[in-house]
């Protein structure tokens, strides 16, 4: 019982996004990291797993082909959470959660839907926010009820793209701490693409690597986070260390070429 | 000390209670719904009031509730003219706000009205086609001539706009800016016929582009209300997805909403309501665009309330232009286009100074 993608092809207009991507698995109760430069077609991989981008190939969640679930059983089972959170509406913020309830018929009954959005802005620290409105919130702010949103959804794959991009450095443990403490107790599969080497390192326990719309490599963060394949990936010089007891760290030393020079 | 964040997961209840504060937002919401219905009953009682005669307030409640004993002639007046008249407001006003409201919602663009894209010049078009020309776009209306083909023509470039949007790749900038092309393609088409026409043409012509409630009728206000009664119960039912879009398409797409059927569905369904309106009572701008912008400052975009709120504004808005209509100038039927334009934009550039909040 797992998330397994083959084959997977994507064009936006007439550029192919993605090319035959394959071998990937991430499983239930794991934190999963998708891992790449801009542009190597993260957010497009995300996007196609939840059907939101048009996408040949083959998607099996838990044995279910995707491509013959239909719209709206399809977001009842995944959620994707946009990288960009930003929309300013005239909703308070209790009410943009609660919505994430109401768009869909979701499992569970719809008289716990108010408790399960106080329990979500509780969980992340917005319950002072609850009747402030989403264009009078931080950028931050915004992307923790984003987050609140895919929580009170309780699906059984979640695919954040970039969730901590706007987060301090305390929400942003707190928050991925919790993700892979949800996957752990909800047995979910969850999955975030995320810039952050060190971060990534820490929380998953499965990464996924994507260069040019191919994949580059999979396994787990020791297995895939060497020097030379971040080099290879990020056109980086790191330091990468696994101390005992503590959290791995990987430390971007240079780049290996200068802004404007090209590949040879 | 760092929160435990893993209260949600284990479903801990929270401590902090939101869920009273969101139902006591929710009975403040209630309440000012509940003011603006009574302030527009209020107003419709004006509007059936006021008008030659000076009929005393009892005599018309009177002649409203028990028409056999009020006096003959002021029965007749009540209920073959004021009432079809202020009624006509009301389903107008709600029509076009309603459809304004949607379409600023699902073209995400707070200038989207069905001035602004171009349904209400399409209907004067067709209304010119009938004046002007004497030309039916379906034969057989007879006196409802000018009537059916503003409706037809109306719902023709709704049309228009909807086929584009089918289209792959065409955003939804490209249908507003479609919607304004349209504008200025049937403005234009228009003053062809303005040009080509008789004095006593042009005259009935620019009396009914700027709109009038003086052509009312119980049958036309139920068609109109007919409009309504089609329309509401869908805007209800899709209230959470239309809420969603608000956030953005993606997003939505996350939430589970099927955006592009949703959209083509709305847009329909607003041009029906826009088109009917405009139809019977002549172009009538700043209703649909400022309803809902009123609507939102008031209760926000939680489209449970804030579709009712912008529903009662429009259909408070338009009671107030008719009243006005009757007494700027004593004795003198104003147009309403004019009033909507002339009196509303300083009140609304007013009311968003004064909030001093986002609109959008």
């Amino acid at each position: 019982m797992s998330l397994t993608v083959e084959n997977l092809s994507a064009t936006l207009g007439r550029t192919q996004i993605l090319h035959d991507v394959s071998g990937l698995h991430a499983r239930p109760g794991e934190v999963t990291a998708l891992i790449g430069p801009n542009g190597a077609g993260k957010s497009t991989l995300l996007k196609a797993i939840a059907g939101i981008e048009r996408a040949r190939g083959n998607i099996m969640l838990d044995d279910h082909d995707m491509s013959s679930l239909g719209f709206a059983e399809r977001a009842s089972r995944l959620y994707y959470l946009p990288q960009d959170v930003g929309s300013r509406a005239a909703l308070s913020v209790f009410e943009a959660v609660l919505l994430a309830r109401r768009t869909v018929a979701l499992p569970g009954q719809r008289s716990n839907d108010l408790q399960l959005t106080q329990d979500a802005l509780y969980a992340l620290e917005l319950e002072h926010y609850a009747e402030r409105e989403l264009g009078q919130l931080s950028g931050g702010q915004r992307q923790r009820v984003a987050i609140a949103q895919a929580i009170v959804r309780s699906p059984r794959l979640l695919m954040l793209d970039e969730p901590t991009s706007a987060l301090d450095l305390h929400h942003q443990l707190q928050v991925l701490d919790w993700l892979s403490c949800l996957a752990r107790e909800r047995n979910m599969i969850i999955i975030i693409a995320i810039h952050d080497l060190s971060m990534a390192a820490r929380f998953a326990s499965h990464i996924w690597v994507m260069k040019d719309g191919r994949t580059e490599a999979t396994g787990s963060p020791h297995e895939v986070l060497t020097p030379d394949r971040l080099r290879a990936v990020y056109a980086i010089e790191t330091h990468v260390e696994w101390p005992e007891g503590e959290p791995p760290r990987i430390t971007p030393l240079a780049a290996t070429r200068r802004l404007g020079e090209r590949e040879h | 000390m760092p929160r435990s964040l893993t209260a949600a997961a284990t479903h801990h209840p929270a401590p902090e209670d939101s869920i009273s504060r969101y139902h006591a937002r929710r009975r403040r919401h209630y309440w000012l719904l509940a003011a603006m219905v009574i302030v527009t009953i209020g107003a419709v009682i004006a509007d059936i009031s006021i008008g030659p005669g000076n009929y005393p307030l009892q005599d018309i409640i009177t002649a409203v509730i028990h028409p056999s004993e009020a006096p003959r002639i002021l029965a007749v007046v009540i209920w073959e003219i004021r009432l079809p008249v202020a009624l006509m407001a009301i389903v107008v006003g709600t029509s076009l706000a309603v459809a304004g409201a949607e379409m600023q919602t699902i073209l995400n663009n707070p200038l989207a009205d069905p001035f602004n894209l171009g349904i209400t010049q399409a209907a004067s078009f067709g209304a010119a086609l009938a004046i002007v020309l004497g030309f039916a776009v379906i034969p057989g209306f007879g006196p409802l001539l000018t009537t059916i083909n503003a409706f037809v023509l109306a719902m023709f470039s709704s049309l228009i706009i909807w086929s584009i949007s089918r289209l792959r790749g065409v955003s939804i900038q490209t249908m507003v800016l479609m919607g304004i092309a349209l504008m200025f393609f049937f403005n234009s088409l228009q003053g062809i016929l303005q040009y080509i026409a008789s004095a006593e043409a042009l005259q009935q012509l620019i009396f009914w582009t700027l709109g009038s409630l003086s052509r009312s009728s119980w049958p036309k206000v139920g068609l109109a209300a007919l409009a309504l009664v089609i329309t509401l119960p869908f805007f209800f039912s899709a209230g959470w997805r239309l809420t969603a879009l608000r956030l953005g398409d993606l997003h939505a797409k996350a939430l589970g909403v099927n955006v592009g059927r949703l959209r083509l569905t709305v847009l329909m369904c607003s041009s029906l309501l826009a088109a009917t309106a405009v139809a019977f009572v002549g172009a009538v701008p700043f209703v649909g665009l400022v309803a809902p912008h009123i609507a939102r400052l008031l209760v926000g975009e939680d489209q449970r309330i804030f579709l009712p709120m912008s529903a009662l504004t429009g259909a408070l808005l338009m009671s107030l232009t008719s009243i006005l209509s009757k007494t700027l100038i004593p004795g003198v039927l104003l147009p309403i286009g004019i009033i909507t334009a002339l009196i509303g934009l300083p009140f609304f550039i007013s009311l968003i100074l004064k909030s001093r909040k986002e609109l959008w």
